[in-house]
């Protein structure tokens, strides 16, 4: 049980600091910008609600949040099944356990411009591993640059080789939590496989899975770097997803009003899809 | 072998297929790369690596990433180790929802606060300082840290606090000498964490830096649009950031999951 002491503010007051300096001050900066207007010389007028309501109206924020949209679901709806898969055909002890965990971790760590100049390099037509195995192996015409199906695939592709080991990192972490007794009443009553998947596996890993989904709805959300360096957010506006869009708009055009506009509204999505996530997962700790 | 074995093998194959391109192009010669197709490096060659390693703008992009993760990892661990044991331990106004507000913060898109970040850096005289990038990092590390800290402490009884009191032990001393040795997978792991992510990370670092600090990754972007097309250097300086994290790994492999599940598995 925990005691009620007002000495806890003490003892965050760090984190509260250092964290308020990095979050409120830019934070407030961006709503700042995103009530007004200006003409440069760091002139502004009050331009109240106005660059919302044309956000919200643009039809160039509603595509990018369509792309942004197809991308999040495209990718939860195939890692978070694979990385279940791939928990549950992972051996369970030996020495094959941490050689398994290390090599799957790998791609996490790398950094994410690197993730995409190594996809860019991977899939470079005539130079490239892949591209060249498609194109002069398979005889299939792919060229990214210039096929914005190409550059989807590849751009789903490559979060897939990313993020998936996540998913089977904590699947994995939820099911060797699953006591022995489990399996052997399971095997005693001849329950099918389907079944101690459905009613111990699954159940158990229920949890992680929340996290895993929430982790990767904010990640992939946010991100930038990677789609950035291999696809440029093309070719066209085909791959542009909302954060390509926001740095466009932000600091190729300087357009701070509509960008900052744009800005809160995309936290605010991502605040409330999270905190819906956050809710589930915290239900079940009280 | 179990014929389930081969989908976790055909998944690391794919996995490694990608980092094999980039170490074999690292080892190629330009004239080889934009000659053909090679599955392996014909001429072998370590011309690309020893131009990082004599060129100061290559090597210096690494040191300076290492600093200010290194300055990062300190900072953030050193704030969230306190904060961690407050929420692990006492319950006190708005602990809940501070806690809800720390975790909101991982998820502010970067690409957000780039812009704000650069002005508010300014403002403070930091721009182009490795501080800059550490104290930027610790918006996303100082929540995970508390986070996976918190869920390690937790772990831990009551009792043993109460204990030390009885014996006579200072707080201070007690979570010291005590308290964060019996937590210490669990401050390796948030150390490892709050590496990786600043390590991993190229928008904000990219943001705040011009030359002084600028890292390894920033390097490598202007590297790749400017000078021509040098996908064999490009490929080296690749293989080379991702050693550091290859090193890393093998000392949390049992608690990378834990890590991720910020401390709740």
């Amino acid at each position: 049980m925990k005691t009620e002491n007002q000495r806890g503010w003490l003892f965050v007051l760090p984190v509260l600091l250092l964290v308020a300096f990095n979050a409120l001050i830019p934070l407030m900066t961006v709503v700042n910008y995103s009530v007004q207007e200006t003409f440069g010389n760091n002139q502004f007028f009050w331009h109240g609600l106005g660059w919302f309501e044309d956000i919200l109206r643009s039809e160039r924020f509603h595509a990018a949040l369509g792309r942004q949209l197809f991308f999040t679901f495209t990718i939860l709806a195939i890692e978070i099944p694979l990385g279940v898969i791939i928990a549950l055909a992972m051996p369970r002890k030996g020495f094959w356990v941490p050689v398994c965990l290390v090599l799957m971790a790998l791609p996490m760590l790398i950094p994410w411009n690197v993730v995409g100049s190594m996809w860019n390099i991977f899939t470079l037509p005539e130079i490239g591993l892949l591209g060249y195995f498609l194109n002069d192996v398979l005889g299939v015409n792919y060229d990214m640059t210039q096929q914005p199906v190409a550059a989807w695939i590849t751009i789903i592709v490559m979060d897939v080789w990313h993020w998936t080991s996540l998913v089977v990192l904590l699947a994995y972490a939820g099911l060797v939590s699953i006591p022995d007794a489990y399996y052997q009443a399971a095997k005693i009553d001849g329950a099918s496989n389907w079944s101690v998947f459905r009613y111990i596996q699954l159940p158990k890993m229920k949890r992680v899975l929340t996290i895993a989904i929430l982790l990767r709805f904010m990640d992939s959300f946010n991100i930038y770097t990677e789609p950035f360096t291999l696809t440029g957010g093309g070719p066209g506006n085909s791959t542009t997803l909302l954060s390509i869009d926001l740095v466009k708009i932000a600091l190729g055009q300087f357009d701070l009003g509509p960008a900052a506009a744009m800005s809160l509204i995309y936290f605010a999505i991502t605040l409330a899809v999270s905190w819906l996530f956050y809710t589930l997962m915290t239900k079940d700790e009280q | 072998m179990r014929p389930r074995s081969v989908v976790p093998i055909i998944y690391i194959l794919f996995l490694l297929l990608p980092i094999y391109w980039l170490v074999a192009m690292s080892f190629k010669t330009t004239n080889e790369i934009l000659g053909g197709f090679s599955l392996f490096p014909q001429e072998w060659t370590l011309d690309n690596y020893r131009e990082i390693f004599t060129d100061p703008t290559w090597y210096w992009g690494y040191i300076n990433s290492i600093l200010y993760v290194t300055i990062n990892t300190v900072i953030s661990l050193a704030a969230a180790l306190p904060a961690a044991y407050a929420f692990s331990r006492y319950r006190f106004l708005g602990d809940k929802h501070l806690f809800f507000w720390l975790l909101t913060n991982r998820m502010a898109p970067a690409a957000v606060f780039a812009l704000p970040f650069f002005q508010l850096y300014s403002a403070v005289g930091l721009f182009d300082t490795h501080l800059a990038v550490a104290l930027a990092h610790c918006l996303f590390n100082i929540p995970l840290a508390v986070w996976i800290l918190e869920g390690f402490m937790s772990g831990v009884p009551k009792e043993l606090d109460e204990t030390a009191y009885v014996d006579g032990y200072s707080f201070p001393r007690f979570f010291a000498t005590i308290f964060i040795p019996t937590i210490k997978a669990g401050v390796g792991v948030a150390a490892f964490f709050c590496f990786m992510f600043s390590w991993v990370e190229l928008l904000l670092a990219k943001t705040l830096t011009a030359v002084e600090a600028k890292p390894i990754a920033a390097t490598m972007t202007r590297t790749a649009s400017s000078a021509g097309y040098e996908l064999g250097l490009l490929a080296a300086a690749g293989v080379l950031t991702i050693i550091p994290g290859a090193i890393v790994i093998y000392f949390v492999r049992n608690y990378i999951a834990k890590g991720f599940a910020l401390g709740r598995v």
